[in-house]
């Protein structure tokens, strides 16, 4: 029980962590904090990922003389490019911010969606 | 922000240091932690630092918009070259063992084109994107 | 010892998530995800992981930090204070989505345990085979540039898209339009 508790707590924070992201991004009407909560999701995903590859006694995996295990390489280069392409799409929603910032003069949801009632 | 004499000095200091190192990463990422992808970050980081302490006009001076977009689709085409170039010598798309007479030569020469091919695409993009927003900031 | 350090920054982790959510300042906002991004590079160090460690301390300490505060130049308003509102609904979701994702955890190896199927299928090939097929001792660089290189020129068309959907959607000077005031756009 206590090897299961020892093996398992760092996917169970990993998944608190991802939750207040989803929290943040669902309760939260200002459109900035909403991308905030979004990135906080995102790492905790890539976090998640990252830790399943950690070998226990394993080193970085970066072929050396006298070492024979490695993490594993394959979920840190898929999470790599992620954080990366991440931070790019991010930047695309904080331009469509930007513009909606000009087009409503707000950052809002509620505002945004009370203004666009009212057009109908 | 221009005129707060600490700030400048040590930003003289640091950005070639910062250009340094990210070229570094970018060369020897094959026996040490680093790549394209953190290479290109690191750069774009650097000119971000001059363009925050010395004004976006400086730094629009030396990488302006046509450069960087330029440059952005310059990496992509050079990393899809690779495939054609490895195609045309017979192999399968991205298949490096073909580039030259010796397979693991041939890995070498391709990996570090392909990584330069990254390096350059992020970070004239990462600049692009830090760029067109400086801009609306300082209309306002 | 060292998963001690793992849940303490874990648990530093989520305190700076849960304070992004509640902070009401959108600088300290930026601030605070700042140091989100930098307990997370560390984390990553701690799993063995230096080549992502290094990106996210780039990326998320460095490029994401400065585009949240040049957005909140760009979108600044006087007396801007988000509001934050108590939504049941969101909590529901998450609460369920919380009690799911556990659920699927319980399945799963543990955490570092060499036996696990992702270590001793596809990995052993990369580790053994990698140095010998590419002459990249650094096995991350091996796998992303040759391996994966499909995958990698794909990422990377991704970021060049990003990059050019910011500068279509910015690029143009336009006075703003209130909404509301002129129908006939």
């Amino acid at each position: 029980m206590m090897t299961f508790v020892a093996g398992h707590i760092s996917y169970w924070l990993i998944i608190c962590l991802m939750m207040v992201g989803l929290y943040t991004l669902m309760s939260c009407s200002n459109l900035l904090k909403k991308i905030a909560g979004l990135s906080v999701f995102q790492t905790g995903a890539i976090l998640f990922y990252v830790s399943l590859g950690k070998v226990e006694g394993g080193t970085i995996p970066i072929v050396a003389e006298g070492y024979s295990i490695y993490s594993n390489p394959l979920p840190q280069v898929l999470m790599l490019t992620a954080i990366v392409v991440g931070v790019a799409t991010t930047a695309l929603g904080f331009a469509l911010i930007v513009r909606i910032r000009e087009a409503y003069s707000s950052i809002e949801e509620d505002e945004i969606t009370t203004m666009d009632h009212k057009d109908d | 922000m221009r005129d707060n004499l600490i700030l400048r000095v040590i930003a003289k200091a640091l950005i070639p240091v910062i250009l340094l190192y990210a070229f570094y990463v970018q060369f020897h990422g094959d026996f040490s932690p680093g790549g394209g992808f953190q290479a290109g970050v690191i750069f774009s980081t650097a000119i971000l630092l001059y363009a925050l302490v010395f004004g976006m006009d400086k730094a629009a001076d030396v990488l302006s918009d046509r450069v960087l977009i330029a440059l952005a689709s310059g990496g992509v085409l050079l990393y899809a070259g690779v495939g054609v170039a490895s195609l045309l010598l017979g192999g399968n798309y991205l298949d490096y063992n073909v580039l030259a007479d010796d397979p693991v030569a041939g890995q070498h020469i391709g990996i570090i084109l392909i990584e330069l091919g990254v390096g350059m695409t992020v970070a004239s993009t990462m600049l692009l994107i830090f760029f067109t927003f400086a801009r609306r900031m300082v209309i306002r | 010892m060292a998963l001690t350090i793992d849940i303490f920054l874990l648990l530093f982790l989520i305190a700076t998530a849960i304070g992004i959510l509640r902070t009401r300042h959108l600088f300290a906002m930026a601030m605070m995800f700042g140091l989100y991004s930098l307990l997370v590079a560390s984390l990553f160090l701690l799993m063995d992981a230096p080549d992502v460690a290094f990106t996210e301390a780039a990326v998320g300490t460095g490029i994401a930090t400065v585009l949240m505060l040049a957005t909140l130049a760009a979108t600044r308003r006087s007396s801007e204070k988000p509001r934050q509102r108590f939504s049941p609904s969101a909590l529901i979701i998450t609460l369920s989505t919380t009690a799911l994702l556990f659920y699927g955890t319980l399945d799963l190896p543990n955490f570092g345990d060499p036996q696990a199927p992702l270590h001793t299928e596809m990995a052993g090939r990369f580790i053994e085979q990698g140095q010998q097929d590419t002459g990249v001792p650094n096995l991350v660089t091996a796998v992303l540039a040759s391996y994966r290189g499909f995958d990698t020129l794909g990422e990377v068309t991704v970021v060049f898209t990003a990059g050019v959907g910011v500068l279509l959607l910015l690029k143009r000077r336009r006075k703003p339009v209130v909404r509301g005031k002129s129908h006939a756009r």
